[in-house]
C-alpha cells in the first residue's frame, strides 16, 4: 500500500527556495523560469490506515501556519506549466525520510522499523514558464542535483509521480573462488576487472602466497580451497591500497638533483623526513623533561597533553576525489569522516571542539570547455561549501577558520582538507585515554549506521584517476544526525567505562577498522551475517569492505556488553556484535558459519611489496619580469583586494557556525562591523579557565611553481607566524610549562610515478615531493614543532583520454598551539586612532609567484625564502613585546604583501592609516608594497609604548606611520603620495571579489 | 523558596541538540545548579522535571532540521507517550501551572513555537506562529542587536534595553498565523525582542533583521512571562571575549566587566526565582 503526501506552501507565504531557484537560474544559466513553487513529496510504504495517514500528514509533517497537505491527491495550480522532480536514486541517504519515520512512530505511538527505508522524500519544483526539455534538464542537473545521485523527471506539469527509489538487488550471495594459476597478463586483467587497483608485482606476491605450501596446508586444515575467495582478494586490495598503506610515501626513491649533481637513495619519505623529524623533537623534549607529546602517527589522530586532566587530539585529512564528482556529498562525508578520527583515537569518545577547512578550487569564472565528468568550479565551490555547512553546523562543531585558494589547476580535482580537534579526559577509569588496549576474547562491536553498497572500492578509487565512468558507488551522502547520536552515545559510554577502545570505519570499512585493530592482538574472528544491512542481498565481501558512513567499531569486554547494549537502546543507536579478537595470527571472516576468508595477519599487513620510484630535479629557467615602477597604485591595490585569492570570504564564513560551544575567542572575522580577517583562530578549552588553543593553516601552492622546498618551508612559516601574530609563544625546550604545538601535514600531489608515455612529469613531480619533505624536516626540527599526524593524497589528476588536469604539488601545514590565557591574545584590527603602525620583519626583493605578479600574468623568479634564524629572532621579540602587552593589533603579511595587510587591519571599523615608506633603503615601491617576504607583520602600538617597544624590537620593527580617525589609506614614498584611497572603497572591492 | 537551596536548571539534550554545555555553563555562572539530561531519560521517568525550577531547551539541529526546524522534536514532546503513560506536554503544563519557567533558545525556541507553548495567545497550546527559512535562504552566523520591549512581562529580560549577541540559524523567520494572533501578541506585549540597529531602532533591514520576521520579532514570551523563547544565543555571549569586537571594547574601557551581556538573562531568571 502506497500513500503519497505533498506539502505545499500556502499562497500568501513567500517560497524563498523557489525564489532562489528563479534567481540562480537567471544568474548562472540565463534561464528565465518565472515564478517557482516548491513541493515536498513523501511516499510512505508502511501499511497505514486512512486515519493514520491523515494524522501523520496533518500533525506530523505539515507546518499548519505556512503549508497545506495533499494526501493521495495531487496539488494543482494551472499557472505552472512545467516541473522538475528531484528524487534520490536507490540507496542514497534520505535523512528526511528517516526523520519522518521516527516522527510517525512518535505521533501514533507505534514501533515501526525505522532502520530501513520505508518513507522516501522528493522535491518538486513547479515552474511558471514553459521551458524546453533542454532547459529543464540543464536546470535539474546543474542547479538542483547531481545525476550520479539524483533521479530527475521533468517536462510539462502533470499529476503523477510514481518513482520510488527502493533498492532491489538480484544477486546470489555465493562466495566465488578466484583461480590465481594464471599468466601475468591475466593477473593484471583480473586486478582491473575486479577494480582491485593492485599492480602486477602486488598480484604476483598474492599469487605466491596462495601457492605457498605452508599456507596451503593451513587452508586445507580449515577446509578452504587453495585459491582465494573473492572476499580474500578484496580484503588484500583494501588493506594494500594507497589510502591505507601509503605505498608511495613508503617507497624507496632514487633522487637525483641535476642542479647540484647530488644523488641520494631515500628509504621511505615518511620514515626519513616525517617520522624522523618527530623522533628528533621527541628526544629533545624528553631530555628536557617535557612530556606533552603523547601519541604520534600510530592511531587515527595525534594526541598531546593539555594538563593533568585532559588531552588534545586532532587530525586533518583530505577528501578530494569524492568532492570532484559530488561536491556536497564529498564534503559532508569528508567532514563527518574526519570527525570520526579524533573520536576514534585511543579509547575514543572525546568531545569535538572545532573544525577547520582549507579548500582549493578552479576559478569561479573558469571559462574552458568542461571535460566529460568535470563539474564547473563554481558548482564544486558551492557544493563543498554547503557540505561543510551541514557537516559542521548540524553536528554542533564550530568551523573556526580555514582558507580558500583559487587556481585553475584545481578545476579537475579540487582539494578539500578537513581538520577536527577534540578533547579527551586524561584518563577513563584510571586508564590513559590515548591508549588502545585490546586482549584476545574482547568483542568487536559495530555502532551507528547500517551497511549498504556505499563507497565500495572507495579506498582504491581514491588512488586511481577519475574518469567519466567512475562507479556510482563512489558517491555517498553523509548523515550528520546519525553521527551526532553516535558521537553523543560514544562520549557517554566511554565515560561509563563501557568501551575499551575504538576506531572509526572509513576507507575499507570493517575490513580496515577490524584489520588494523586486530594487529594489536594478532587476529580476529568476524561473522558478517551479524552486520545489520540497509537492504538485502549484499555479497559477503561487499559487507566487509563497504564504506557506509557514520559507523564506529568498538572493542568491548564481554562483561560490559549487556550494559553497553542497554545504553544504546536508550540512546537509539544501533549496535551489533560481530565477533571477537584472537591471537592466532589470522583474520578469520565467516558468513553463515562458513569461513570465507582466512588470511595471515603478517602477510595482510606487511606483505605488500615496496615500490621503487625515481625522482629527478632540474632547475627551472625563470627570470624576473619587467614591470613599470610608476604604476597607478590606487588601482593596483583595488585590483588586489578584489582578486580571488585575497578578497573577502565573509559570505562563506557566515554560513558556517563558527561559535557554537561558546568558546571561540578569535573568530575568522572581527572588529566593530565583523569584517576584519584574522590570522589564527583562538578558542578557550572550557568555561572554568582561560587557557586555550590557537589554530592556523599554512598553504601557498603557487610558490611551488618556482621552488618546492621554499613553498613547503614558507607554508610552515606561515602557519607559525599566524600563531605568533595572535600572541602565541614558540616551544621552549628548557621550559616545562607544557606549552604544546602540534602539526598535521597533508600532501596533495599530482601523479609522481614516472611513466615515459602516461606520466613523463613523474620524476620531476616526485623530486618536488622530496624537496617538500626536506623542508618539512628542516623547519619542524629547527623550531621543535612536531608533526603528530598527517595524510598524503597522491594522484590528484583528472584524466579524460589524453587530457589531464593535474593539481600543483600542494602541502598544507595545520598547526595548533596552546595559549596560556586567551584574554592576552591580539587581533589583527587597529584599535585606536593615534596608535603607531610598524612593519615587523624585513622586506626582500621577493615578488616571485606573488599576487602582484599574478595581476600581470607573470611568475617571476625570486620566490620568498624562509630565513629560519632571522624568523626565530623576530618571533621571539614579538613574544616578548606581547608579554609586556605592548602590541594592540598584529596581522601577518602574506598574499598581496604590506599594502594588503595594512588595508585589512583597517577593516576593523572606524579607522584609517597614514604610512610612509621612506625608511627602507634601496628598494622600489613595487617590492615594498607587494613583496610577500615571510616572517613579517603589520602591528600597531600605543604611542606611549614606543620607547619600550622599539627597545625590544630594535631594527626588526620599522615605524611606518599611524592609525588615523579618517577612514582612508594614505601611503607616501619619497615625500610623494602614492596611495590615497577611502577604506570604504577598498572594502567594497574586497567584498565584491567573489560576488562579481 | 528555601534560600539555602540553589535554583535548579534542567537542560535537555539528545537528538541533535548541541548547545547544552554552554547553557549549563551559563546557569552555573549565574550560581544555579545545572544538570544536562537526555530527553529519553525524562521519557523513561529517570528524571522528573518537577525537581527543577527552569526547564531549558537549548539550540542545535534536532533531527537535522528535517521536516522543518524543531518539527520532529516538537512532535515527540507533544504526542509521544512517556513510560508512565502520560504526555510530556501535560507535564510541562503542570510545571508551568506551578509557576515555574521554560526557556528555549534557537532550536529550542523553534520547538516551543511548534508545540504551541509560544506565544499561546489563546491559552490552548495551539500553534499560532512558526519559524521558517530566512528570506536570504541562508544559514547565517552574525551578531545582531535586539530591542527589548519595555512592557513585556518576563523576568528573563529585566533591566535590559538593547541585547547584543549572535544569531546562528537558517530558519528564524517568524510568521504569524493571522491578524487576530498578531493583535493578541501586540496587545499582550508578547513580542519581547525585536531586531534593531546599533542605535536601538527596530528595523526590517537586512542584515540587522537577519531573516525577515513578522514584527521584526526575535523573541517571544507567553502571557504569563514564564515561557520565553528567542533566536539569538545569549549562552554564546557569557564572556566579554565572545564579542567580535572585544579588542576595541577593552581598549576603550580597560576596566569593563569580563562577563558578556548574555549572562544577564540567566542571572535575571535565577535572581527572580531566588527572590
Amino acid at each position: 500500500m502506497k500513500n503519497q503526501i505533498q506539502l505545499v506552501y500556502k499562497d500568501a507565504i513567500r517560497d524563498v527556495k523557489g525564489e532562489k531557484l528563479q534567481r540562480d537560474a537567471a544568474n548562472f544559466l540565463q534561464i528565465e523560469t518565472g515564478k517557482v513553487k516548491t513541493v515536498k513529496i513523501f511516499t510512505v510504504l508502511y501499511d497505514l490506515s486512512k486515519k493514520e495517514i491523515e494524522t501523520f500528514a496533518n500533525l506530523g509533517l505539515k507546518d499548519e501556519i505556512i503549508q497545506d497537505a495533499y494526501i493521495n491527491t495531487f496539488y494543482k495550480d494551472h499557472q505552472f506549466q512545467t516541473y522538475i522532480l528531484v528524487a534520490k536514486k536507490p540507496g542514497v541517504t534520505d535523512d528526511e525520510g528517516v526523520s519522518a519515520q521516527r516522527t510517525l512512530n512518535d505521533i501514533l505511538n507505534l514501533n515501526l522499523d525505522v532502520n530501513t527505508q520505508h518513507i522516501f522524500t522528493q522535491d518538486m519544483y513547479l515552474i511558471k514558464n514553459r521551458l524546453s526539455l533542454f532547459d529543464l534538464k540543464t536546470l535539474a542537473e546543474q542547479q538542483l542535483g547531481n545525476r550520479l545521485i539524483h533521479h530527475f523527471e521533468f517536462g510539462n506539469y502533470r499529476n503523477e509521480i510514481n518513482y520510488i527509489p527502493e533498492v532491489k538487488i538480484n544477486s546470489d550471495n555465493n562466495v566465488k573462488i578466484i583461480d590465481l594459476n594464471i599468466s601475468d597478463q591475466d593477473l593484471s586483467l583480473l586486478s582491473d576487472a575486479m577494480l582491485l587497483s593492485l599492480n602486477i608485482e602486488e598480484m604476483k606476491v598474492i599469487q605466491a602466497y596462495f601457492a605457498d605450501e605452508k599456507i596451503r596446508s593451513q587452508r586445507q586444515k580449515n577446509e578452504l580451497p587453495n585459491n582465494p575467495s573473492d572476499c580474500e582478494l578484496e580484503i588484500l586490495a583494501q588493506t594494500w591500497s594507497e589510502h591505507c598503506k601509503h605505498k608511495e610515501f613508503a617507497a624507496t626513491i632514487e633522487y637525483e638533483n641535476k642542479e647540484t649533481g647530488e644523488k641520494q637513495i631515500i628509504d621511505s619519505l615518511f620514515k626519513t623526513y616525517i617520522q624522523k623529524s618527530t623522533e628528533v623533537i621527541q628526544n629533545r623534549l624528553k631530555k628536557t623533561g617535557n612530556n606533552w607529546l603523547l601519541k604520534v602517527f600510530t592511531d587515527n589522530a595525534g594526541v598531546v597533553k593539555i594538563d593533568d586532566k585532559s588531552v588534545f587530539v586532532w587530525k586533518v585529512e583530505t577528501h578530494n576525489s569524492p568532492s570532484a564528482i559530488d561536491p556536497y556529498g564529498g564534503a559532508i562525508t569528508g567532514i563527518l569522516g574526519n570527525n570520526r578520527d579524533p573520536l576514534g583515537t585511543g579509547i575514543g569518545g572525546g568531545k569535538l571542539l572545532f573544525n577547520t577547512n582549507v579548500l582549493c578550487f578552479g576559478s569561479p569564472d573558469y571559462s574552458k570547455t568542461l571535460l566529460p565528468g568535470q563539474l564547473h568550479p563554481r558548482r564544486v565551490f558551492e557544493g563543498v561549501r554547503h557540505g561543510i555547512e551541514d557537516g559542521g553546523n548540524k553536528s554542533g562543531i564550530p568551523t573556526v577558520n580555514g582558507s580558500i585558494i583559487f587556481d585553475d589547476r584545481y578545476s579537475g580535482k579540487p582539494l578539500l582538507y578537513c581538520g577536527t580537534g577534540g578533547v579527551m579526559p586524561f584518563q577513563y577509569n584510571g586508564v590513559n585515554s590515548w591508549l588502545k588496549p585490546i586482549a584476545a576474547g574482547d568483542r568487536i562491536i559495530m555502532a551507528g549506521g547500517r551497511v549498504g553498497k556505499d563507497g565500495i572500492h572507495g579506498a582504491t578509487f581514491s588512488s586511481a584517476e577519475i574518469d567519466e565512468n567512475s562507479p556510482q558507488s563512489a558517491v555517498q551522502i553523509g548523515s550528520p544526525i546519525t553521527q551526532k547520536l553516535l558521537s553523543d552515545f560514544m562520549q557517554e559510554a566511554a565515560l561509563c567505562g563501557l568501551i575499551k577502545c575504538s576506531t572509526d570505519n572509513g576507507a575499507g570499512g570493517l575490513s580496515s577498522s577490524i584489520g588494523e585493530l586486530a594487529t594489536i592482538t594478532g587476529g580476529a574472528l568476524v561473522n558478517l551475517d551479524k552486520v545489520p544491512l540497509k537492504y538485502d542481498n549484499l555479497q559477503p565481501w561487499e559487507i566487509f569492505i563497504s564504506e557506509s558512513q557514520e559507523r564506529m567499531t568498538f572493542v568491548v569486554e564481554e562483561e560490559k556488553i549487556s550494559e553497553l547494549f542497554q545504553l544504546a537502546i536508550e540512546r537509539e543507536v544501533e549496535l551489533s556484535d560481530l565477533g571477537c579478537f584472537t591471537n592466532d595470527g589470522f583474520m578469520d571472516v565467516r558468513y553463515k558459519s562458513k569461513t570465507i576468508a582466512f588470511l595471515e595477519m603478517e602477510f595482510l599487513h606487511n606483505g605488500v611489496p615496496k615500490k621503487y620510484l625515481k625522482a629527478e630535479w632540474q632547475k627551472l629557467d625563470l627570470c624576473e619580469p619587467k614591470i613599470s615602477k610608476n604604476l597607478e597604485f590606487n588601482d593596483i591595490l583595488l585590483k588586489l583586494m578584489q582578486s580571488y585569492n585575497i578578497c573577502s570570504r565573509e559570505d562563506v564564513i557566515r554560513q558556517y557556525d563558527h561559535e557554537v560551544k561558546g568558546k571561540t575567542i578569535i573568530k575568522p572575522l572581527m572588529g566593530s562591523e565583523g569584517k576584519a580577517p584574522q590570522d589564527a583562530a583562538v578558542m578557550r578549552l572550557d568555561f572554568n579557565s582561560f587557557q586555550g588553543i590557537a589554530i592556523s593553516n599554512g598553504i601557498i601552492p603557487r610558490y611551488g611553481d618556482i621552488d618546492a622546498y621554499q613553498m613547503s618551508a614558507g607554508s610552515f612559516d606561515e602557519a607559525i607566524r599566524q600563531i605568533i601574530a595572535i600572541g602565541g609563544k614558540l616551544p621552549v625546550l628548557n621550559d616545562n610549562s607544557n606549552r604544546f604545538w602540534t602539526v598535521n601535514d597533508n600532501f596533495c600531489v599530482p601523479d609522481s610515478a614516472y611513466d615515459p608515455v602516461d606520466n613523463p612529469e613523474g620524476k620531476l613531480n616526485l623530486a618536488k615531493l622530496v624537496q617538500m619533505n626536506q623542508a618539512l624536516f628542516d623547519m619542524s626540527t629547527f623550531y621543535n614543532i612536531p608533526l603528530t599526524s598527517g595524510k598524503d593524497s597522491m594522484k590528484n589528476d583528472f584524466k579524460v583520454g589524453k587530457i589531464k588536469i593535474s593539481v600543483p604539488p600542494t602541502i598544507l601545514y595545520s598547526m595548533v598551539a596552546k595559549i596560556d590565557d586567551v584574554r592576552q591574545t591580539v587581533t589583527s584590527d587597529f584599535k585606536a586612532a593615534g596608535d603607531l603602525i610598524y612593519q615587523i620583519g624585513k622586506t626582500y626583493n621577493e615578488l616571485g609567484a606573488s599576487e602582484f605578479y599574478n595581476l600581470f600574468d607573470e611568475l617571476g623568479a625570486n620566490v620568498p625564502k624562509v630565513r629560519p634564524k632571522e624568523a626565530r629572532r623576530i618571533y621571539t621579540k614579538v613574544i616578548k613585546a606581547n608579554k609586556f602587552r605592548l602590541i594592540e593589533s598584529n596581522h601577518d603579511i602574506s598574499d598581496g604583501g604590506l599594502a594588503v595587510a595594512v588595508t585589512e587591519s583597517a577593516f576593523g571599523g572606524g579607522f584609517g592609516a597614514g604610512i610612509a615608506l621612506d625608511k627602507f633603503q634601496n628598494m622600489d615601491l613595487n617590492t615594498l608594497l607587494f613583496s610577500e617576504s615571510h616572517s613579517r607583520f603589520i602591528c600597531s602600538i600605543k604611542p606611549e609604548n614606543q620607547e619600550k617597544f622599539e627597545k625590544i624590537m630594535y631594527d626588526d620593527a620599522i615605524l611606518l606611520g599611524e592609525v588615523i580617525s579618517e577612514e582612508k589609506l594614505t601611503v607616501k614614498f619619497n615625500e610623494k603620495v602614492v596611495i590615497n584611497i577611502r577604506i570604504k572603497k577598498l572594502k567594497s572591492a574586497w567584498e565584491m571579489g567573489l560576488q562579481k | 523558596m528555601n534560600k539555602s537551596k540553589k535554583v535548579m536548571a534542567l537542560i535537555v539534550t539528545g537528538f541533535g541538540i548541541n548547545c547544552e554545555e554552554e547553557m549549563a555553563a551559563a546557569y552555573r555562572m549565574a550560581e544555579a545548579e545545572a544538570n544536562i539530561y537526555h530527553l529519553n531519560d525524562i521519557f523513561a521517568g529517570k528524571i522528573s522535571i518537577n525537581d527543577y525550577d527552569i526547564l531549558n531547551f537549548p539550540g542545535g539541529f534536532s533531527f537535522g532540521d528535517d521536516l522543518g526546524s524543531g518539527k520532529v522534536l516538537s512532535n515527540k514532546l507533544k504526542f509521544k507517550k512517556m513510560q508512565n503513560g502520560r504526555l510530556f506536554m501535560d507535564e510541562i503544563r503542570e510545571f508551568l501551572d506551578s509557576g515555574k519557567f521554560v526557556l528555549g533558545i534557537c532550536n529550542g525556541f523553534q520547538f516551543l513555537v511548534k508545540m504551541g507553548l509560544l506565544p499561546d495567545v489563546g491559552k490552548n497550546q495551539q500553534q499560532e506562529i512558526t519559524l521558517t527559512h530566512n528570506n536570504s535562504t541562508k544559514f547565517e552566523d552574525r551578531w545582531i542587536y535586539c530591542k527589548v520591549n519595555s512592557e513585556a512581562k518576563t523576568p528573563f529580560l529585566q533591566g535590559l534595553d538593547v541585547f547584543h549577541g549572535p544569531v546562528r540559524h537558517g530558519e528564524g523567520k517568524l510568521i504569524i498565523k493571522d491578524d487576530d494572533i498578531k493583535n493578541g501578541i501586540e496587545e499582550n506585549k508578547l513580542n519581547c525582542l525585536s531586531y534593531c540597529n546599533a542605535e536601538g531602532e527596530i528595523t526590517g533591514e537586512y542584515p540587522q533583521n537577519p531573516n525577515g520576521s513578522d514584527l521584526n520579532c526575535a523573541g517571544m514570551t507567553d502571557r504569563s512571562g514564564q515561557v520565553f523563547g528567542l533566536m539569538p544565543h545569549p549562552e554564546a555571549y557569557l564572556s566579554l571575549y565572545n564579542h567580535p569586537n572585544w579588542g576595541q571594547i577593552k581598549r576603550q574601557n580597560p576596566k569593563i566587566s569580563e562577563n558578556g551581556q548574555g549572562l544577564k538573562i540567566f542571572k535575571n531568571i535565577v535572581d527572580h526565582i531566588n527572590k
